[in-house]
């Protein structure tokens, strides 16, 4: 690639980056103006609405219920879909597709008609199980699958499962150590996505919590606006400096390893190391 | 530079190897039959080769006797013990696979100490026995590499070591070279000869390249649809194969129209005796080897069967394989070097046909090299 042509990649990438860059942090940063402006036009900025979070117990506890939800979530998302969808790629292919269509159907079904069918059923739980906010985990669970299975299913399609699998099994693993020391640890970027997406869909989440009458961080924040809009706006952009970090913690998580040797001590034959073996 | 290691580590004297008996296995896929009765039995401390073409059935009897697949009828015995029912990860084999199959997030010797690791092996004893086994397979100093680390010949190195470093009772390779290149191919074949006779084990070798087969077995067999053509040394196969498949399949073979009579076949004016017995008498196509076809000038001779012209010439080395156009068939004989090189290209030669035995192909038109 000719210099020239390297520098005009270099100018678009830089300014697709700040473009972007300026479509997300731009709201952001309103959202953040408003929630430190005064009470009257020419008050001083303050921070009277990010401590008001703090002292707002409804709030806190609408918070903690929120990262509780995404917390159960994910986790119920990795224990039910990840075994599955190894097992499924390794034994039963022929089931690969009913699969995709079962975990894909959430997204054909409006949240109002997912809610009418679960009343009645949260009702019973209400009443014989539960009334805890955390169960709202179980219709999380079935909200997040069709975004938790499309990044599980990228993981699984970047290796080569069956000769892993195969390869373990002739060294002696069990089907349970083939997929806990084997396959999972060598997709730790999908389940990192498949996370972060779950957690992202179920702090977003305002319809099903708020017509179950549940308050999870979405109502809240809508309750609080009600009251007293900066503090609203405020928990707003706390939410989304949240879904960022886990966004950095993802990258760092997902970088890959270096490709080169640091050394070549001994090699076996000259050439050994040579591009046309690989 | 490795006996040593060999003999302390997963050496011959640790173990010698056992037998293995196939018993009339079977397995479909649908409508496919992928094996239809084998029955093979490995001595101890064997290595044979499965040879045959792509969906023959050499992969699916090695992935049965691995227990990655269940048979439809027949019986695996390992080492006296039926192990037809067991799952694969109680079978104690070693296996090596096609594709490249060294765990990506562990290094070298986590690779070959994770099998140790299934079998409750201590922390230090399978750090000490993987460096062992790769250093058995030349590989001393790439024990914290990972797999992007090293080439495709050193992870199959490993993945060897992987294999050998449970002390299988059986080393199942699936066709481990296919993915390299030639050169490497060639020393890495060499590499697990080695290593398998130090070691001592039996051992199921499996691929679709007859040169590779040939190189290391102490017998070959080669499979077609499903079933064992023939089973035997490689010199036996190449020199005198059994049927008129294994004579095309393993080596060169031209194919000249003759006439079977008492035994023996006529081609173009040289009998040449038979190795099947019931062979009925009339027209016939015989299978001839490049080796068993001379060449000698023929200024003089400007007619004849036996009298063509030269149109090629391929370079192999030590060897030059020779294409001699007889008007109606091409002929191809494997020559000496320094003797080809006195038949170029446009020369007027006459072929002799050497006497040995041949097998007769099932279909009676065409003659042409195979």
């Amino acid at each position: 690639m000719s210099r020239n042509r390297r520098l005009k990649l270099q100018i678009f990438r830089l300014a697709v980056f700040v473009l972007l860059g300026a479509f997300f942090l731009i709201p952001i940063g309103a959202m953040f103006e408003f929630s430190t402006r005064g009470v009257t036009e020419d008050a001083p900025r303050t921070l009277n609405a990010w401590l008001t979070i703090a002292q707002t117990p409804d709030l806190v506890a609408a918070i903690l219920a929120s990262l509780g939800l995404a917390v159960l979530t994910s986790l119920g998302m990795l224990v039910l879909l990840v075994p599955t969808m190894i097992w499924v790629r390794l034994r039963l292919p022929h089931l690969s597709r009913v699969i995709e269509f079962l975990c894909l159907l959430p997204l054909t079904i409006p949240a109002i008609v997912l809610v009418a069918g679960l009343a009645p059923i949260y009702l019973w739980m209400n009443l014989n199980i539960s009334d805890s906010i955390l169960t709202l985990a179980f219709v999380y669970l079935v909200l997040v699958l069709p975004y938790a299975y499309r990044a599980l299913y990228t993981g699984l399609a970047a290796i080569d499962v069956k000769t892993l699998a195969e390869a373990a099994r002739s060294l002696g693993a069990s089907w349970i150590t083939v997929m806990m020391r084997v396959i999972v640890p060598n997709m730790p970027v999908a389940i990192l996505n498949a996370c972060l997406l779950s957690v992202a869909v179920v702090l977003g989440e305002f319809t099903i919590a708020n017509l179950l009458n549940y308050v999870n961080l979405q109502v809240a924040i809508a309750l609080a606006g009600r009251a007293n809009a900066t503090v609203s706006i405020a928990v707003a952009v706390a939410s989304l400096l949240f879904a960022f970090i886990l966004l950095v913690i993802l990258s760092f998580f997902g970088r890959p390893r270096a490709r080169v040797a640091p050394d070549a001590p001994g090699l076996p034959y000259p050439g050994a190391a040579g591009g046309g073996m690989r | 530079m490795t006996t040593a290691v060999a003999a302390a580590g997963v050496g011959t004297a640790a173990r010698a190897g056992v037998e293995i008996r196939l018993e009339n296995l079977r397995r479909r896929y649908g409508a496919v039959t992928a094996l239809d009765g084998l029955t093979l039995t490995l001595a101890p401390g064997e290595l044979v080769a499965l040879l045959g073409p792509s969906g023959c059935g050499k992969t699916t009897a090695l992935r049965l006797l691995a227990g990655l697949e269940e048979a439809d009828g027949g019986r695996v015995v390992i080492g006296g013990h039926d192990v037809t029912g067991l799952p694969a990860n109680k079978r104690d084999t070693g296996m090596v696979f096609q594709a490249y199959s060294l765990f990506p997030h562990m290094t070298a010797w986590e690779n070959v100490a994770f099998g140790l690791q299934m079998r409750k092996i201590g922390a230090a004893d399978r750090r000490r026995r993987a460096m062992e086994t790769l250093e058995l397979v030349g590989l001393g100093g790439f024990g914290n590499r990972y797999a992007h680390q090293m080439s495709g010949g050193q992870q199959q190195r490993v993945a060897l070591a992987r294999a050998l470093a449970i002390r299988p009772k059986v080393l199942l390779l699936d066709e481990p070279l296919s993915a390299l290149d030639a050169k490497v191919r060639a020393r890495l074949r060499d590499e697990i000869r080695r290593v398998q006779l130090e070691v001592g084990i039996t051992t199921l070798f499996v691929t679709h390249d007859q040169e590779e087969a040939l190189a290391i077995a102490d017998r070959v067999g080669v499979m077609q649809s499903g079933r064992l053509e023939q089973l035997g040394p490689p010199t036996t196969i190449y020199a005198r194969p059994a049927t008129p498949f294994v004579a095309e399949f393993v080596g060169l073979t031209n194919k000249l129209s003759g006439d079977v009579r008492g035994g023996a076949v006529e081609v173009r004016g040289t009998r040449i005796p038979l190795v099947q017995s019931d062979v009925p008498d009339g027209p016939a196509v015989a299978l001839i080897r490049p080796e068993a076809v001379t060449l000698t000038s023929s200024a003089e001779t400007s007619a004849g069967p036996l009298v063509g012209t030269v149109i090629a010439t391929a370079f192999l080395g030590a060897t030059s394989r020779v294409t001699v156009d007889l008007g109606d068939v091409t002929v191809l004989a494997q020559l000496a070097t320094s003797e080809a090189t006195s038949h170029p290209a446009g020369t007027r030669v006459q072929l002799a046909l050497r006497a040995d035995p041949v097998l007769i192909a099932r279909e009676t038109s065409g003659a042409t090299p195979a």
